[in-house]
């Protein structure tokens, strides 16, 4: 391997490894990377493959509708496209469209699909040509969609952000992101623990058919279980069923030294006399699972038919069988029982589930292609029915199948599928709920957040550690801080910034490379070869390939091609030694990343390249097709060996790293030094990131949401992260650079709360805007009646509108600029009574009034009144309502190192300390809030940060790099600050000099949507429930405060029952009951109407929920009598 | 120069020790009386600039000098634009931020010669506000010339609005009492809002005379501090290589670098005066015993920061005026209740 030149160097450990020279600003691949792929590049690459790919793929497999009721009859599709989004402006004329325009007017950003057909219409045969079959929803910035390649100038015509990912759909109005579905790879084996000892388990999955086939251990004997047999089938007579009917040849096939350990299974053949095919398929026939539903008359097959047909399509149904011939699906078979066998007796052998090779990430083009492929087969089983129909029917005009293909089928399916997230398919009997979430706009990082966000299919209530925990295996592919706390905990995952999920790529070209390269088609092999120790079996995609004696050839051949760009780049090929087995994987859904090749210890990528990329000159597509980076899944990064610095590559070394930070996800890359934070504080400051107040977007004041929240004057951090800069957090920020001093000040910081400066207050910190919106339809109805608005209401006396009616503008609707107050109208708007009767066309409609109020007890700014129509035409009335709120004690507020607080206490400037330059602090932040969080990266920051404001410029705390700590001192020191960021400083109060010195500098400091204005409730007497007369629940009805259970237990424990019983009842539902003394029944005035006597009846005091318990067991037929004592006696 | 050590001093020092202020001996409670701070204070003023003065309060109680400060802060009024009259605003900027962007301009007006407002909701006179408008109205630029060019400033016309656009209206005998160069913002540069085409402010400004506790738009200072008196003592003398280290740990002009015949550099102390008391020497072990930092307790350097609607000097005499005031009031209410 070793090559040395010069003999004279020999044996001189010195030129044994000579250090690799570090590749100067390796970084600026990041953002080249970024640049073609963006960050969002996954779900858009998946949907432009949908809707470019497998979409035609759909439509020619289910291209062919025939009727029974006329042979002659058929429709064929020939072709089937998906155009540009556009609008339905009536009279069938319909005009180009953009995303906003859809999220402003409440429509469905979706595009035609429409398909060229061939038919028979009587006997003629007719083609027709852009026949429309329905509406896709189209992803934004996808290949169909306008924004598609537009500058950012035309992307601001278009009232567009240019620094919106995309990715997301615009449904109805909202925009849905369809979430990364993270599942077990389909068509693989799984070895594993299973319920009675090993069990190799292959989920199958082809376009028609899902199933699961288990082969596994009870007893001594090896069994197939599948669902559509009812018991465990003994694999003997499987392979029997599957033409291998040689003892000899089972053997062979399942290719184990130890022949003995099948003799109790294949003794199970002989006690069952089951010695041909014939009779192993009638076996499997009798343990067929009855079928639910007897098709029609002429589909009746023989058990043992039927038995062949489900060996041949859906026991293993990934597993081709072209003309019954089974032998192929023999020798898979075979392979599933000699894994069991060996994982027996070495538990090494076991797979792991949780391992990311054996993942898939479904994105939205898969998703929604398994939702179009649904509708579109009921869309033509639809046809055929109406055909079947209506064809036998005598009619005057002749059967025109066009006429019946009605495009809201298809429209509505994927609509409501999107905007709901219930994701049914029929076909795989498959439910899933929340697939689809509205993109959170709270801030731009957690939009950014939510398309980068992966959903395990896991149940969340199991109680596993295994998914839930960190895998080894997901270096670099997801985010090892960016997961939610609670009881999504480790389900929920985050993207790394460099990573993609493959697409599906074409497998001839594939098996047609693995021929050439030295691989024996597994037909041609025979069965005692298959298992020989020199040899290995090739897997392309989970089928049986071949076998390769020759394996390393193999994987150089692939590699090297996959290098040169003769096959696709996402190809990865990888052995595993312990299985002998090559696998090939072209699948979609694989994670991968690009890494730099090394190739005899030098990475391939040198300083001149890197130079030749800052000019422009080089791209990131250049150095892919150059073979100088490639991307590596999973699996193939496990047969690899990556340096992560220059100075790790040895001789042996194949990768190497592009840059560590890029390992972190979007919302972790915000965290300035987090490699010096205690990993918990990294995964907080993910989460709040996502609450923090902000910017949106270039485009926020154009936008109508229901919820936005807006800082004043939001600042880009003094400490800087590269992924700040590559996910241009620097120009949509959230928060502040607040100057912070480390101290304690007046005991109302304890607990992490903050001391604010009401100066800084005064002078704009952490002032947002909220804006809500307010929004009707006007319907129209079918007696020609419709809502209507109408002027405000003025009094008689002065001539003014009524207050309540005091902002509205003459047409009804509330003019921009006002100020609304609580109960305030802001659309006056009444709707006719009586909608439903038809016809009358009566002159005198009566209304009742249904105005659109305010119900807020801080006034609010109209900003914008919007009037439109929405798809159904009826007209849209939104208004966008805006609060300014500054900061007040309660609020929340956080750095970016998982530090949050509340304010406690608002200071005058004049009661701050000061230093000797006059600095006061924005924030006083108690030191407390360090020693057990060990959140060094904050100290770091500040420290950065400071030497940042003497210096003028940003410094880095980009991870796992950044400024260091010492270089950053140095600065201060030269600026005449003490070199630790701790000065002198002075107390506001007595004005003396402080003892200590104080550690202060900025931070950045995010505003957290929670706000005490929100949050603040309290009443004294209220609305009460009406069934139980108590009081109601919750803020928004201005509920009571409950004394929960616990609380009971104290009062209990205490004894102060009587405080009790006015908690629990008199105030809340006291009652007066009249009780007969008699009959214990429940009376009234007085009177006990079962035993029609006032004599014995006396009145109590009891909660009403208990009243109402006696009542409703009374209508149950249950009588619950009272018996009153004095309570002296 | 002399190797004394500091600590022979007869004065009270307040050292700077490497992670602590420490006192050598305890400030002399002696009782304050007038005679004797008036024999002992002393006040000197460094610099008196058009918006900026430096002066050293010697012989005086923190307490004293803090409540100047304090009183500076949040006491001494100004003139602040308070009330935002707003006929129509359709710029981007919302009403509420324009308003307080409009209320922290800094505004040319003596407040001596105004009345505080008696109450928020009345109607304001000639004696407690003053009155102004902002109208404006962004265009297409139509200059010939300029259509080529994409920069905003050459599209448009008064895409940028500035506080100089703020124009005042006075009100009453206001135009007799004050010449228009007396009124108005003081910097003609603050970036109010910006506009496009179509966008247009018309606004009425009302500004009230307030001081600095009510909003600190109101205060007259950018801001105002003191720090104390600086005094580096070198204890043992400091060669050669050392000593240059010894003058990068202290800000530019504390140390100096003599030159001895012998070619020896020798540090000396040249001005402690700007010290910024970095304390950068503890790093170095060597001559971390060399030196010792202190602070005298009661030389105070003070530093006022106007924001340009009284000179600094007028502020600090108006904040004696205040505290007079209010040690009256103090008195009064003693005398009243006793």
């Amino acid at each position: 391997m070793e090559k040395c030149d010069d003999y004279s160097t020999f044996g001189d450990p010195s030129f044994y490894q000579k250090p690799i020279k570090e590749i100067q600003e390796k970084w600026k691949l990041v953002p080249a990377f970024l640049k073609i792929r963006g960050l969002v590049k996954q779900h858009i690459d998946s949907f432009n493959y949908f809707i470019s790919v497998d979409i035609k793929k759909i439509v020619e497999a289910n291209n062919k509708v025939v009727c029974d009721a006329d042979p002659l009859f058929y429709i064929k599709y020939t072709n089937v496209q998906v155009g540009t989004p556009d609008v339905d402006e009536g009279f069938n004329i319909s005009k180009s469209t953009t995303p906003h325009e859809c999220r402003l007017r409440d429509m469905t950003y979706s595009a035609p699909i429409t398909v060229d057909i061939e038919y028979t219409r009587g006997t003629q045969r007719v083609s027709k040509t852009g026949l429309l079959i329905g509406r896709m929803p189209i992803m934004l910035k996808s290949s169909n969609c306008v924004l598609n390649g537009k500058s950012e100038y035309e992307l601001a015509k278009m009232n567009e952000c240019p620094l919106d990912p995309g990715g997301y759909f615009v449904v109805k109005g909202q925009e849905r992101v369809i979430l990364i579905q993270e599942q077990l790879t389909k068509n693989r084996m799984i070895v594993e623990e299973g319920k009675y000892g090993i069990q190799c388990q292959v989920t199958s999955s082809t376009q028609e058919k899902k199933s699961r086939t288990n082969v596994f251990v009870k007893g001594n004997k090896y069994f197939m279980g599948h669902n559509t047999f009812a018991d465990p089938i003994p694999i003997s007579i499987v392979f029997k069923a599957l033409n291998v009917i040689n003892d000899q040849e089972i053997c062979e096939l399942i290719g184990i030294s130890d022949v003995h350990k099948l003799i109790p299974t294949l003794e199970e053949c002989h006690n069952l006399k089951i010695y041909t095919q014939e009779s192993a398929l009638m076996y499997l026939g009798s343990k067929l699972v009855a079928k639910r539903f007897v098709t029609s008359a002429y589909k009746i097959k023989t058990p043992a038919d039927e038995a062949r047909d489900l060996l041949a399509t859906t026991v293993l149904a990934h597993v081709p069988v072209e003309e019954y011939n089974f032998r192929l699906k023999a020798i898979y078979v075979g392979l599933m029982v000699k894994k069991v066998i060996e994982a027996q007796t070495d538990s090494n052998l076991l797979d792991d589930r949780d391992y990311y090779g054996n993942k898939r990430l479904e994105l939205a083009g898969s998703l929604i292609s398994l939702m179009f492929e649904d509708v579109f087969k009921r869309f033509n089983w639809e046809l055929k029915a109406i055909a079947e129909k209506t064809i036998p029917k005598i009619r005057a005009t002749q059967f025109d199948v066009v006429k019946y293909m009605r495009s809201d089928l298809i429209t509505s399916c994927l609509v409501f599928a999107i905007s709901t997230g219930n994701w049914t398919i029929k076909r795989f009997r498959m439910e899933r709920l929340g697939v689809t979430q509205v993109l959170s706009r709270l801030s731009y990082i957690s939009a950014l957040g939510m398309m980068t966000r992966v959903n395990s299919q896991f149940e969340k209530t199991r109680k596993v550690s295994g998914p839930r925990s960190l895998q080894p295996s997901q270096w670099g592919m997801l985010c090892p801080s960016d997961t939610p706390e609670g009881e999504a905990c480790g389900l929920v995952k985050n993207l790394a910034l460099m990573t993609h999920i493959t697409t599906e790529v074409d497998e001839y070209p594939l098996i047609r490379l693995a021929r050439n390269s030295g691989v024996q088609d597994i037909n041609m092999v025979a069965s005692f070869a298959i298992h020989s120790p020199s040899t290995y079996i090739v897997f392309l995609n989970g089928n049986i390939l071949g076998i390769t004696k020759n394996f390393k050839k193999l994987i150089d051949i692939f590699r090297m091609t996959r290098r040169k760009g003769y096959i696709s780049g996402y190809v990865s090929i990888y052995p595993n030694h312990s299985h002998k087995s090559i696998y090939i994987s072209s699948d979609n859904g694989r994670l991968c990343r690009p890494y730099i090749i090394v190739r005899n210890g030098i990475p391939l990528v040198t300083d001149k390249h890197i130079r030749e990329l800052e000019k422009g000159i080089r791209g990131f597509e250049d150095f892919l097709q150059d073979g100088l980076i490639e991307f590596l899944d999973v699996n193939e990064e496990n047969d690899s060996f990556i340096a992560c610095y220059e100075h790790d590559v040895s001789v042996r070394t194949t990768h190497l790293e592009i840059e560590p930070f890029t390992l972190l996800g979007v919302c972790a890359g915000l965290v300035p030094y987090p490699h010096h934070n205690q990993s918990p504080r990294n995964t907080y400051q993910c989460a709040m990131g996502k609450q923090a107040m902000g910017t949106i977007g270039y485009n926020q004041k154009n936008r109508m949401d229901t919820l936005l929240y807006n800082l004043v004057y939001p600042q880009a951090p003094m400490v800087k992260t590269k992924t700040i800069e590559l996910t241009n957090f620097d120009k949509l920020p959230a928060g502040q650079n607040a100057t912070i001093a480390v101290m304690s000040y007046s005991g109302y910081d304890i607990e992490d709360a903050l001391i604010l400066n009401k100066a800084s207050i005064d002078r704009g910190f952490g002032r947002c805007l909220v804006y809500k919106n307010s929004k009707c339809i006007m319907k129209r109805y079918t007696n020609q009646t419709y809502d209507r608005i109408q002027g405000p209401m003025v009094d008689v006396v002065t001539g003014k509108p009524m207050w309540k009616h005091s902002c509205l503008d003459n047409d009804g609707i509330i003019g921009p600029g006002e100020l609304v107050q609580n109960r305030q109208v802001l659309i006056n708007k009444s709707v006719p009574t009586v909608s439903t009767v038809h016809g009358t066309t009566n002159t005198s409609v009566e209304y009742k009034e249904t105005p659109i109020t305010y119900r807020n007890d801080e006034p609010s700014y109209i900003e914008k009144v919007l009037i439109s129509t929405n798809e159904e035409d009826t007209t849209l009335l939104k208004i966008l309502l805006r609060q300014t709120r500054k900061p007040e004690i309660g609020d929340k507020f956080s750095s970016r190192h998982g530090q949050k607080g509340v304010v406690g206490l608002i200071v005058e400037q004049e009661d701050m300390p000061f230093n000797e330059y006059g600095i006061c602090p924005d924030i006083i932040m108690n030191p407390h809030g360090f020693p057990s969080r060990m959140t060094v990266g904050k100290l770091i920051e500040l420290l950065a940060g400071k030497a940042g404001l003497v210096e003028g410029k940003f410094h880095y705390g980009t991870a796992f790099g950044g400024s260091k700590v010492k270089d950053v001192s140095e600065e201060l020191v030269r600026n005449g600050f003490n070199y630790q960021g701790k000065d002198l400083f002075y107390s506001g109060i007595t004005g003396e000099p402080l003892e200590m010195y104080i550690y202060s500098g900025p931070v950045y400091y995010q505003k957290l949507k929670h706000m005490v204005q929100d949050k603040i409730h309290g009443r004294g007497r209220g609305p009460r429930a009406v069934l139980t007369r108590q009081p109601t629940e919750g803020r928004s009805r201005d509920g009571g405060l409950r004394l929960g259970e616990m609380e009971r237990d104290c009062l209990i424990g205490y004894g102060a029952s009587m405080m009790l019983v006015e908690r629990l009842m008199v105030s809340s539902d006291i009652c007066d009951v009249d009780v007969c003394n008699k009959c214990g029944l429940l009376g009234y005035c007085g009177w006990c109407n079962s035993c029609k006597s006032s004599a014995q009846v006396s009145s109590i005091t009891m909660p009403y929920a208990c009243k109402l318990l006696l009542t409703e067991l009374q209508s149950m037929n249950i009588t619950a009598r009272l018996t009153l004592t004095h309570y002296c006696e | 120069m002399t190797m004394e050590s500091p600590l022979a001093e007869q004065k009270p020092r307040i050292v700077l020790q490497e992670y602590k202020l420490a006192q050598t001996a305890p400030i002399a409670k002696d009782h304050f009386t007038v005679k004797s701070f008036k024999k002992s204070f002393k006040i000197v003023i460094i610099r008196n600039e058009q918006n900026e003065m430096e002066f050293d309060m010697i012989g005086i109680h923190p307490f004293l000098v803090n409540a100047f400060r304090r009183l500076i802060l949040s006491d001494v009024p100004t003139m602040s634009i308070e009330k935002v009259y707003i006929s129509n605003n359709t710029s981007v900027i919302q009403d509420e931020v324009l308003a307080h962007r409009l209320g922290l301009v800094p505004l040319k007006a003596d407040p001596r010669l105004f009345d505080y407002k008696e109450d928020a909701s009345a109607e304001s006179n000639e004696n407690d506000s003053l009155e102004f408008e902002l109208k404006i109205k962004c265009t297409y630029n139509k200059e010939a010339n300029k259509k080529d060019s994409s920069r905003a400033e050459d599209m448009y016309k008064n895409n940028n609005v500035y506080s100089r656009h703020i124009k005042w209206l006075p009100v009453g005998n206001q135009k007799e009492r004050f010449k228009e160069s007396e009124v108005g913002p003081i910097d003609d540069n603050i970036l109010l809002a910006k506009m496009r085409p179509g966008h247009e402010l018309d606004l009425k400004l009302v500004a009230v005379k307030g001081c600095g506790r009510d909003h600190a738009k109101f205060s007259p200072v950018a801001t105002v501090f003191y720090r104390l008196l600086p005094d580096v003592k070198l204890t043992r003398p400091v060669e050669g290589e050392a000593a240059l280290r010894l003058q990068s740990c202290f800000s530019p002009g504390v140390i100096g670098i003599r030159h001895e015949k012998d070619g020896k550099r020798v540090a000396y102390v040249d001005n402690a005066r700007y010290d910024t008391c970095s304390r950068n020497a503890f790093r170095h072990d060597d001559i971390k015993d060399a030196v010792v930092a202190t602070k005298i307790p009661d030389h105070f350097v003070f530093t006022i920061e106007s924001v340009g609607a009284l000179r600094p000097d007028v502020i600090f005499t108006e904040a004696i005026t205040i505290l007079k005031n209010k040690c009256a009031a103090l008195l009064e209410e003693l005398e009243s209740t006793g």
